[in-house]
């Protein structure tokens, strides 16, 4: 199904796969350890890979957020590779300029023209979906040669967890606390992949850290696409979900599970789902694993199974087969 | 540079803008004060599988390359250790262990 | 002006008739620039127009990003300037108080910007037309500021700027100023500095010569400052930008020797023997040299002094300029308000300070004129010197700002 008839740059090959087993990832730590990202960060874990994936010869840039407050306190940091941290809702714009000043001084001779170095933007769903989409979308819609990583954790965590709009329907946070008239957030997630595919991005894709092998090949052709690619990735908070810390990969591989979250990849519009799940499991056993969905009714829960069963529907339909199979009780 | 070395830099000293020169210099914070538990891995149970490995938040499981025989006689050219300075102790590495090769033990101090 | 009274250095000049917008086009041009980002506003807009052609024609091997804002703009430009670029970006008004966050960020980071903002107003209402506002906005953002009176001025700041700014002992970024209209629409005839010459005279440094993000040589740019560490590095930025200033009057003295065309952070006119001083900047100051003219016909001593260098500000030479002992008044025209302030002239609180502290006791008045693009002539300028003098006489500083021009 190609959805527009030009993209704005050029999509990987895909047919090769270079992380094909656990074995393939490299050794190397370039986010060092010693950061104070919390106990069972998700994002510390996505981040690993990430720099594992793209390797040293990158500069990263990121919004404020948990990952840069908790990586780059002076007079210290977890990165081995080149870093900058501008704001919040410019993350998308610095790498843009970072992507012009590369191409300008590779043609003018200042840096060599087969000089190996690339950008990629990172911020989490509050400095993308929310105060970063303005920005993003100027970068997408260019054709500006950067990866985007938007790490996912489903609300405002380093500010004391709020709700963004990526929060999904009827999580607790704490400003939408739980009370006589709200029950936790009443709204619905934003469709960040949608948005990505209307600017005509050549590479995106969905992934979750509990799919490890499929998470590092994405951020490997997310990087190696001509022009912009977007990756959003689940990132489970301990804190912020309320669960404890240990259960960060149980958590991100049940919502895989359950079709809460769909590993999907699309390549110059051709929808992909990468990690296919023949029998579902009931959404109760993903939100009751969290204490931001403590509150959730049976109605509530049945409510968000029906949301998820159509979604699911949308998806199957879109990439043309069942790649997520229906529900089946255990 | 920091606290423990008793003296904070002055403006003169600090890189411009504050700029941060070393790479990876987080990497000589003692993280062990945040656990309550520890892992321990039991490395006659441990089929290095290298998933404690991948998803390790903190880069803490060290993965030591030498061969290791295992009391029932199995072979492996790796062995996995815990990096306890940086290790905070979130116990994913013992509740992914496909084989419950990782036990999360009390911290005695 | 200092400028006319330069010897004139031979040299082979090509004349054009140019904008103020266009003045500072051709300057980017000249200065070989790698990266331009900017976003259209009324009345910078022009600038980047030119810009675009002259990349488009190969004028000018420069990449030009197409952001969707101002705030964008500066953020793309920090990028570039980080990675080791040199890099241009224009604005005026809204698109600069939209940039504002970034101005503290691109000083923070110490990162040699250079951008153009031709003056406008602010809203509410909106108006296009020129006042100080915006610039006068970004008074404590951290960035050197150059007012211009003329486009030849707007052009020469311009190279002056990337030399000032990219030299390691500063490493500040830089805004040169134009008035809206009044320079940026007006067209005049402009010595064209060429770019093997701006090369020479600004030349681009190798690219690690500063820190610069560079996969060889990994740096992390933009932390986390707690309390032990915020006030260091940001007392860093205000050093170095008390020391610029030995570095802009060495950058003025050799562009002078260069291109003979001489600048001083504070121009005197008719100050030698002056007893009533009228401090301005930018195209203002014409109206004020035209009032001193006609005042002197009248046999009174009317000086102006024009503040070229607003950031850092050129206490020094006011009190140079000012405590001479001939000077019986001082007069500020503010084309900006700082609403609710200790006057609402902002130049006139600083002038005041300043001469304060240096111990120069002298009858003050605090003007403002001109807002929203309201015209100032050269007989309003008349009428506030006719004020100064009536306050000289009294021996009295306003207490309060006078408001010319303003309907009842």
């Amino acid at each position: 199904m190609v959805y527009y008839a030009y993209f704005q740059g050029k999509a990987p090959d895909v047919t090769k796969k270079r992380f094909k087993t656990v074995w393939d990832i490299p050794k190397e730590e370039l986010l060092a350890p010693g950061h104070r990202m919390c106990q069972g960060c998700g994002a510390a874990i996505v981040f690993r890979h990430l720099l594992k994936a793209v390797g040293k010869d990158v500069v990263i840039v990121q919004a404020t957020g948990c990952v840069e407050v908790t990586t780059t306190v002076f007079p210290e940091t977890a990165w081995r590779v080149p870093y900058i941290h501008v704001a919040f809702e410019n993350a998308a714009s610095v790498a843009s300029g970072i992507a012009a000043a590369i191409k300008a001084l590779k043609r003018k001779g200042v840096l060599p023209p087969d000089k190996k170095v690339k950008v990629v933007a990172t911020a989490g769903d509050g400095g993308t979906f929310d105060i970063g989409m303005q920005a993003l979308s100027g970068m997408l819609e260019r054709g500006d040669d950067v990866m985007y990583v938007v790490y996912d954790n489903e609300a405002y965590m380093n500010t004391g967890i709020q709700r963004s709009s990526a929060t999904p329907w009827g999580a607790w946070t704490t400003t939408t606390p739980v009370g006589k008239r709200w029950r936790g957030e009443w709204r619905w997630k934003k469709d960040i992949v949608g948005i990505a595919l209307a600017h005509r991005v050549p590479y995106i894709a969905t992934a979750n850290p509990a799919y490890p092998l499929d998470l590092i090949e994405k951020f490997r052709r997310a990087f190696e696409t001509e022009g912009p690619s977007l990756v959003h990735v689940l990132s489970p908070c301990p804190p912020g979900w309320r669960i404890p810390p240990d259960k960060t990969i149980e958590v991100a591989k049940l919502a895989t599970l359950t079709g809460m979250w769909v590993n999907l990849e699309i390549v110059e519009g051709q929808p992909r789902v990468t990690v296919k799940v023949p029998k579902r499991k009931p959404v109760k056993v993903y939100l009751k694993m969290q204490g931001r969905f403590r509150h959730l009714r049976d109605e509530d829960i049945a409510f968000i199974q029906k949301v998820v069963d159509a979604e699911v529907e949308r998806i199957n339909k879109w990439v043309g087969e069942e790649a997520i199979g229906p529900v089946v009780e255990e | 540079m920091s606290e423990s070395q008793g003296r904070l830099l002055g403006w003169r000293e600090i890189p411009i803008g504050g700029i941060v020169q070393e790479p990876g210099n987080t990497a000589k914070n003692d993280m062990s004060a945040w656990r309550t538990f520890k892992p321990v891995i039991d490395q006659e149970k441990c089929v290095r599988c290298r998933l404690c490995w991948i998803f390790c938040p903190d880069a803490a499981i060290i993965e030591v390359e030498g061969e290791y025989r295992t009391k029932s006689g199995r072979v492996y050219k790796v062995s996995y250790h815990v990096d306890y300075q940086h290790c905070k102790g979130c116990g994913i590495c013992a509740n992914e262990c496909p084989v419950k090769a990782i036990k999360m033990v009390e911290e005695v101090r | 002006m200092a400028a006319q009274e330069a010897k004139l250095v031979e040299r082979k000049a090509k004349r054009l008739a140019l904008t103020g917008n266009y003045a500072v086009a051709y300057a980017v041009k000249s200065c070989d620039v790698d990266v331009v980002a900017a976003y259209p506003i009324t009345p910078q807009s022009p600038i980047v127009e030119k810009i675009s052609e002259f990349i488009a024609n190969e004028e000018l091997d420069a990449e030009m990003v197409h952001v969707e804002s101002e705030h964008s703009a500066l953020s793309a430009v920090v990028g570039a300037v980080a990675f080791g670029a040199r890099a241009f970006t224009a604005t005026s008004s809204q698109g600069l108080e939209f940039m504002h966050e970034i101005l503290f960020i691109a000083s923070g980071l110490r990162l040699p910007v250079v951008m153009a903002i031709a003056n406008r107003a602010l809203s509410a209402p909106l108006n296009i037309w020129n006042d100080y506002s915006d610039v006068m906005s970004a008074r404590d953002a951290g960035w050197i500021t150059i007012f211009n009176e003329t486009a030849q001025e707007a052009h020469d700041a311009v190279v002056m700027a990337y030399r000032i700014a990219e030299d390691p002992r500063v490493l500040i970024p830089t805004i040169i100023t134009l008035d809206g209209y009044i320079l940026s629409h007006t067209v005049e005839p402009v010595e064209v500095i060429e770019r093997e010459e701006a090369l020479k005279f600004a030349p681009k440094r190798p690219r690690g010569y500063r820190p610069v993000l560079d996969p060889d040589k990994p740096i992390t740019m933009g932390v986390v400052g707690t309390p032990e560490y915020y006030y260091e590095i940001k007392y860093q930025l205000i050093h170095a930008m008390r020391e610029s200033v030995k570095v802009i009057d060495e950058v003025f003295s050799d562009f002078c020797k260069t291109f003979g065309r001489c600048y001083e952070r504070v121009e005197p006119y008719r100050m030698d023997d002056a007893e009533y001083v009228l401090i301005s900047m930018g195209a203002t100051f014409g109206e004020v040299r035209a009032a001193v003219d006609k005042l002197r016909r009248e046999g009174v001593k009317a000086g102006g002094l024009k503040i070229k260098v607003f950031r850092p500000f050129p206490a020094d030479l006011l009190e140079k300029y000012i405590g001479g002992g001939n000077v019986k008044a001082v007069g500020v025209l503010d084309r900006a308000v700082t609403v609710g302030g200790a006057t609402e002239g902002p130049v006139f609180n600083e002038v005041a300070t300043a001469l304060a502290l240096r111990g120069i006791r002298l009858p003050m008045v605090s003007f403002v004129h001109g807002l929203g693009g309201r015209d100032i002539f050269a007989d309003d300028v008349v009428k506030m010197f006719k004020i100064l003098m009536e306050h000289a006489s009294r021996g009295e500083s306003a207490r309060r700002t006078y408001f010319i021009g303003v309907r009842e």
